[in-house]
């Protein structure tokens, strides 16, 4: 670990209330709240800050998660910074208007809970709904525990209001495992934490007489598609973003963060490719496999959107096999979401990927199951369609 | 056995998720009451709810019941009956399920007097994700998001109702069981969209926030604020049914709205039949002139 150049205090806190920390210090001009489990907690927790006046925001609660990100987007273009958070199909009604905040480039950032979407009605964890707004133009960043979640969201500022970025950012936590989960971690002292997100200086703003603009008029067959385009120069220049922040965070911190986190991957023969909590999970069985001699490594995928498709192939170039564990289906696809992506980074590899599907609407990814995927994988009976892993059949 | 035991899915559905004092059972039983009563078969009721403590009442009787997204299950119900007029299709909502993420909802099939009965448990507060302002939250009153008082003012969802166009528009408590029973029945039997608001008691949150004691204190604080449209109605010996005077704290009960108008599905199926038989009269025709 690098050396931290700042003091840093360690604090229990659950996921929710790590990224209402991470917001409390950022201090945001706006906040658009809607409640919905799990992520209601957090902005509980923010509203509280608001309300004892340790935050200068202006926190409104609006009638529908819709509202949320419209009244979001009306905030940032007005030339502020604006926070919402939501869970599952809080996030499936602010469809519409995800693609309004990219399409503007307005530098949203909005923490989501995954949750799984209805229906039938579930409360739990899967990452359905984020996956869902996979295309949405937003930038999408992962998270393992509630320290990163709380990293994770004080990065996104930066990376969202880059001039060469200007893209909406979500940062995700699994619901309840890691939003509703008491865990210790570190954060910075509210100076540092401040200096490091720094001041957003909007390039364009509304209500601006010196230089008046308009946003989301009417865009046909004339430049429609450049603006389009443009969203994907958005996502080139990110990445270069998402490293500089990593860079300047870990000489703050010590805790450096890349794009994907290798995990015992050096002399790994087979690996287990996951996101979010099961990361941690993953990790342990790696460990226990190790112990017994049998070398696998994991690659979790930090940042989903932009997709790190050359960091991803390079760690993985040197296996035999791989498997990817997604916690989301795509319904008559020929994998999850992940698997997709990363079959699409291994073009013309010649290393088999195998998809599994896990953990849907909050069942628990036990170590066992994990174990059953690896095996699977040394053992050269994984299934050339998807399995599942914990599901009855 | 009581009326009740009839129709709950005890085996498969309970315990109920509602907490100790909670006002929604007592709206549940007298809409169950209330359609046991009228002799309805149970397979031609279909309860339809969305998302909140409310929304989980259709979970716990043994009716045809849809349970659907927050503030859109009157839009689904409007699907179902367009396709089964024949059913009585009951929507039970919370109050921030019906007049704030599903207000638009609420006042267009008010608009269109559809025959759909919706019952409002209104406990003025999101209960079930932890005691959120709701849009019936009363002017200075607490809630978890307004810890300094409420400042927004209330919607008042009967007045919404009747101004919206609904057809059937009553109020009742839970503290007066038996009487929102009643209203519930005549809403039922009633041909358009018929709305019975029951105003409830949340004690775990909004009465806990509002120090307003126990749910035996908050059933009291509903008699005594209660206050029956017809009493004003003599007083005064007016007829307008939705009054602006000040009632110092208190709320009106009783039927504000009862009148016929022309139903939509009614009317739908009317225009489908004239349209057919008038396109079918013009083909006819044309096949005579060739």
């Amino acid at each position: 670990m690098a050396r931290k150049s700042v003091s840093m205090t360690k604090l229990a806190l659950t996921g929710n209330e790590a990224v209402a920390e991470a917001f409390r210090q950022v201090n945001p001009d706006v906040a658009a709240v809607y409640p919905i489990t799990p992520q209601t907690e957090l902005m509980h927790k923010f509203s509280e800050y608001v309300y004892d006046g340790k935050v200068e925001t202006e926190l409104i609660a609006v009638e529908s998660e819709h509202s949320a990100m419209s009244a979001a987007v009306g905030a940032a273009a007005g030339g502020v910074r604006a926070i919402t958070a939501t869970s599952a199909n809080g996030l499936a009604l602010m469809w519409e208007v995800l693609y309004i905040a990219s399409g503007l480039r307005l530098p949203i950032v909005m923490a989501v809970v995954n949750r799984a979407l209805s229906g039938p009605l579930n409360i739990h964890c899967d990452h359905s709904d984020a996956m869902g707004a996979r295309d949405s133009g937003w930038i999408q960043i992962y998270s393992e525990n509630s320290q990163e979640a709380y990293d994770n969201a004080l990065q996104a500022f930066r990376i969202a209001e880059h001039s060469g970025v200007l893209l909406p950012t979500m940062i995700t936590m699994d619901g309840f495992i890691i939003s509703h989960t008491t865990e210790v971690l570190e954060i910075l002292d509210d100076a540092a934490a401040r200096e490091f997100v720094g001041e957003y200086k909007p390039m364009y703003t509304l209500l601006n007489p010196e230089q008046p603009v308009t946003m989301g008029p009417l865009d046909l067959q004339d430049y429609y598609f450049e603006h389009k385009r443009q969203q994907v120069e958005g996502m080139y220049n990110a990445p270069a973003v998402i490293e500089q922040v990593a860079q300047e965070y870990a000489a703050l911190t010590g805790r450096k963060y890349g794009f994907i986190e290798a995990y015992r991957m050096e002399d790994a023969e087979t690996a287990v490719v996951v996101m979010g909590s099961a990361a941690g999970t993953t990790k342990d069985v790696v460990d226990t496999l190790r112990e017994r001699g049998i070398k696998v490594g994991m690659v979790k995928l930090r940042v989903f959107r932009p997709f790190p498709h050359e960091q991803l192939a390079e760690a993985l170039s040197h296996l035999k096999s791989v498997a990817v564990l997604d916690r989301c289906i795509s319904f008559g696809a020929q994998g999850g979401p992940v698997y997709m992506e990363t079959r699409s980074a291994m073009y013309g590899k010649e290393i088999p990927i195998y998809s599994y599907i896990y953990g849907l609407g909050g069942r628990d990814l036990i170590p066992s199951l994990v174990e059953s995927a690896y095996n699977d994988l040394f053992e050269g009976t994984p299934d050339p369609k998807m399995r599942y892993l914990g599901l009855r059949e | 056995m009581s009326v009740m035991h009839k129709y709950i899915r005890s085996t498969k559905k309970f315990p109920h998720l509602w907490c100790a004092g909670c006002g929604n059972g007592i709206g549940l039983s007298a809409l169950v009451r209330a359609i046991d009563s009228l002799g309805f078969n149970r397979n031609e009721v279909i309860l339809i709810s969305g998302i909140g403590c409310a929304a989980r009442a259709p979970v716990y009787v043994d009716f045809n019941t849809l349970h659907t997204t927050h503030g859109r299950a009157l839009a689904f119900a409007t699907g179902i009956k367009l396709v089964k007029p024949n059913l009585h299709v009951v929507v039970i909502m919370g109050d921030g399920d019906a007049v704030a993420i599903g207000g638009n909802h609420f006042i267009h099939s008010c608009r269109r007097n559809i025959d759909i009965t919706a019952i409002v448990f209104n406990n003025r507060i999101y209960g079930m994700t932890g005691g959120q302002c709701s849009p019936t939250t009363p002017r200075g009153e607490y809630a978890t998001t307004v810890p300094y008082g409420n400042i927004d003012y209330a919607f008042d969802i009967c007045n919404l109702a009747a101004g919206a166009g609904a057809t059937f528009v009553a109020r009742g408590t839970t503290y007066y069981a038996r009487e929102t029973e009643r209203f519930i029945r005549k809403a039922l039997e009633h041909k358009g969209f018929s709305v019975v608001e029951i105003i409830s008691q949340c004690p775990t949150i909004y009465g806990r926030l509002n120090k307003m004691g126990g749910p035996i204190e908050m059933l009291r604080w509903l008699r005594d604020h209660a206050v029956p449209i017809e009493k004003v109605r003599q007083r005064w010996s007016g007829e307008s049914n939705l009054l602006k005077e000040d009632l110092g704290g208190k709320f009106l009960t009783g039927i504000f709205v009862d009148r016929e108008a022309s139903e939509f599905v009614s009317e739908y199926y009317k225009m489908a039949a004239r349209v057919r038989s008038e396109t079918r009269r013009k083909t006819k025709q044309t096949r005579r002139k060739r």
